[in-house]
């Protein structure tokens, strides 16, 4: 069963009770060792998951927390090991199918029991579906972070141009700004993931987030004709040359300078690329950000905003106190702190934490909360399995630098969609 | 230690310390021999098993494993793969254009053998890229290539030709990568040539220039033999140097654009078993089947030519 089900984000907003409970039982007593590997190495998560430990530990005087940090990329190989040889009574990782092959493999504790006693069903309802595969619930959520369109407010009025809404506005205001001698998008696709965004947002616009999350889950064939659509609108934009050129050289960072140049208006990124920008010299008045706009009126708006996550390995010695972490991490005062502007800057997985008051942050709770009935996806590749999304992002690759393969293309991801699930 | 128990004459050793010679050797073999067997004999057979199951590498907490066997499919499958045949194909491109390397390596050793001022530094000068990391190396020429800042385009944009994206483009991006992997590599041919240029025996030259040998012919049949074990050498680490080029495809293109379009075997069978996507244990280890039973043929082909050497001699 590996369909990650969707709960509307409405929900987000509309759960209100029961968070109480969920710290009262973080005070009990605990003891021994609590070993915590974590992959938040960048140096703001860094600080902040130092920070947990360190008021967990004031909580609890008689736990010895063992934290070992380890770097982000180098992790997402090394958990293979350290889940089976050397397991952490808490380890971060990912929602969506990224945990499908630990969850498979018995690795990881099904903890829907804590989720009930914690009342964590409703103050983490939104997320709740991303962290379910079959009957089990398998770790908790700590933040996620809304997907869009990021762009250059202040070429947008110099050509006189509002955000577009409709799919039509989207390519009048491209072709305005390759008029004006600028690329709409900049994007590096060198790392194959960015590409994947662009394809979850027009196939969510094109054909929904239930046939989005049908494909990804291998049900649909990708020589289907709706995902002939999607391709269809996709190169669209591609024909125009919307598209930063040569950018399968580039990696998402290096892609980054022809936005503050002025060489590209827009970028379609997660909410970590405002950090950069602003590090570049733009100031919150030239960025603005919009919703990916709306292709079929008949379908219901979908997003992505991928969700990091808290496990308990089945080989973990403390589980005791591993529980209490969870329930410490995703409680809503916690929740409010670690993802405040002066934290990860991301949106909190508690609907009764406050959003800080960043411009960007308000923007995309407000979008993931009221303006998401379709439903919240992952990304491509962590609602694909890994396999299948390796080489479906280097199709979309391969089709972005040269839109007449789309049939072989097609071909090769259909090949293996059957060689995969 | 066990040279006092070797005696100036062996003749009428008594029983004792003959055995002590026949297990001594067997002693001193016993370390490597325990490290070479536990780090390269028993992986080899492993890769063998692990080849006929499909495996994510991953096993349950009660320690059974979640493989299942599917006995040849893998290698069926590899049949099939396209990426594994471009992968193949690329290492044939980087084993041949990499042998590029020793006449490189060559002709600046012979331009460095001679006796200025300063040589020594212009020698040091053309050794330095051996000395940097391969990954700086890839870094460099990636800038080299960068389709808008790069040098290179600067370049032709001199002459009037380009713009190119030579690592974006399916059809050179491989050869650009070989181009960044050559310039070590004929660093490191040069030095084994300059060094195996020092050990030619003056008298032949001398004799061959009053035949009257000069240029190609004197380089030819005069100082080209007498290099031949620097030859040998520069071959040999070449060879091994292409088909272990890993870091440089990781560094430059990471396998891409498009679908494994620059990656080798190597890369290939690290991607699809040990990447943050690759979860094919037993696909990754077929492949290293075939990579292995490809550089059986060129190790055998070695061994045979040092015994034959060792013999002929």
């Amino acid at each position: 069963m590996r369909s990650i089900f969707t709960t509307g984000a409405a929900a987000l907003a509309a759960a209100t009770i029961l968070s109480g409970s969920a710290f009262a039982e973080s005070h009990a007593a605990l003891s021994g060792d609590l070993v915590i590997f974590s992959d938040m190495s960048n140096p703001a998560p860094r600080a902040v998951m130092e920070g947990m430990v360190e008021r967990f530990g004031e909580m609890h005087p008689d736990l010895n927390i063992e934290l070992t940090i380890i770097d982000r990329e180098a992790y997402k190989t090394q958990i293979r090991n350290f889940l089976q040889a050397n397991p952490p009574d808490v380890a971060n990782w990912y929602a969506g199918n990224r945990m499908l092959p630990y969850v498979e493999a018995g690795l990881f504790t099904d903890i829907s029991d804590l989720w009930e006693e914690g009342g964590l069903t409703e103050t983490l309802a939104s997320t709740q579906a991303s962290m379910t595969i079959g009957d089990g619930i398998y770790g908790v959520p700590y933040t996620y972070y809304q997907w869009g369109v990021y762009y250059r407010e202040d070429i947008f009025e110099e050509l006189g141009l509002e955000a577009p809404e409709t799919w039509d506005e989207e390519i009048a205001n491209c072709q305005a700004i390759i008029d004006s001698g600028r690329f709409c998008y900049t994007i590096g696709t060198k790392f194959l993931w960015t590409a994947g965004g662009w394809f979850d947002y027009l196939n969510m616009r094109t054909n929904g987030y239930d046939f989005h999350m049908a494909l990804t889950n291998g049900e649909i064939p990708w020589t289907d004709d709706r995902v002939r659509a999607t391709f269809a609108n996709w190169q669209q934009l591609i024909d125009m040359g919307a598209f930063l050129e040569n950018h399968q050289t580039y990696s998402w960072q290096e892609a980054l300078p022809f936005m503050v140049n002025g060489e590209a208006a827009a970028y379609l990124m997660g909410n970590f690329a405002v950090a950069p920008m602003r590090e570049a010299g733009l100031t919150d008045d030239q960025i603005g950000f919009y919703q990916f706009p709306q292709i079929d009126p008949s379908i219901e708006m979908a997003e992505d905003a991928p969700t990091d996550t808290f496990h308990i390995p089945s080989g973990a010695n403390n589980v005791e106190a591993a529980r209490a972490f969870l329930l410490f991490v995703t409680s809503a005062e916690n929740q409010t702190l670690i993802n405040g502007g002066d934290g990860l800057g991301q949106l909190p997985v508690n609907s009764q934490s406050s959003v800080d008051d960043d411009e960007f942050l308000s923007a995309g709770f407000e979008m993931l909360s009221q303006n998401s009935p379709g439903g919240i996806a992952q990304f491509f590749d962590r609602d694909a399995p890994a396999e299948m999304a390796q080489v479906a992002m280097q199709g979309f690759q391969t089709f972005m630098v040269d839109p007449s393969s789309l049939d072989s293309v097609l071909d090769r991801l259909e090949q293996a969609r059957q060689r995969f699930y | 230690m066990t040279m006092t128990a070797m005696p100036e004459t062996e003749i009428a050793a008594p029983p004792r310390r003959f055995r002590q010679q026949a297990i001594a050797p067997w002693l001193f073999l016993l370390p490597g021999l325990l490290f070479f067997s536990v780090y390269v004999i028993v992986p080899i057979i492993q890769s063998f098993q692990i080849s006929f199951y499909d495996w994510n590498g991953l096993d349950r907490p009660d320690g059974t494993s979640t493989a299942v066997y599917v006995g040849l499919e893998n290698y069926r499958d590899l049949w099939d793969d396209p990426d594994f045949w471009t992968s193949l194909r690329n290492n044939a491109i980087w084993l041949v254009l990499y042998l590029l390397a020793i006449p490189g390596g060559l002709f600046i050793a012979l331009f460095l053998n001679q006796t200025v001022t300063g040589i020594r530094l212009y020698k040091s000068l053309f050794f330095f890229p051996f000395v940097i990391s391969q990954v700086v190396v890839g870094l460099v020429f990636t800038w080299f290539y960068d389709p808008t800042f790069g040098m290179i385009n600067e370049l032709l944009g001199l002459v009037g030709l380009g713009p190119v994206n030579i690592l974006g483009d399916t059809r050179y991006a491989t050869y650009g990568i070989i181009a960044a992997g050559l310039w070590p590599q004929t660093a490191y041919c040069m030095i084994l040539y300059l060094t195996g240029l020092n050990a030619v025996d003056p008298e032949q030259i001398e004799a061959a220039r009053l035949d009257g040998a000069k240029g190609p012919k004197m380089l030819w049949y005069v100082v080209l033999p007498q290099l031949r074990p620097a030859t040998f050498i520069a071959f040999v680490v070449t060879v091994i140097g292409a088909l272990r080029s890993f870091d440089l495809i990781s560094i430059m293109t990471d396998g891409g654009p498009g679908f494994y379009s620059t990656s080798v075997l190597a890369f290939y069978m690290w991607d699809v078993a040990l990447s943050e996507f690759g979860f094919r244990m037993g696909y990754g280890s077929a492949i290293a089947v075939i990579l292995f039973l490809i550089m059986l043929i060129y190790i055998a082909g070695f061994l045979w030519k040092m015994y034959r050497d060792e013999k002929g001699v």
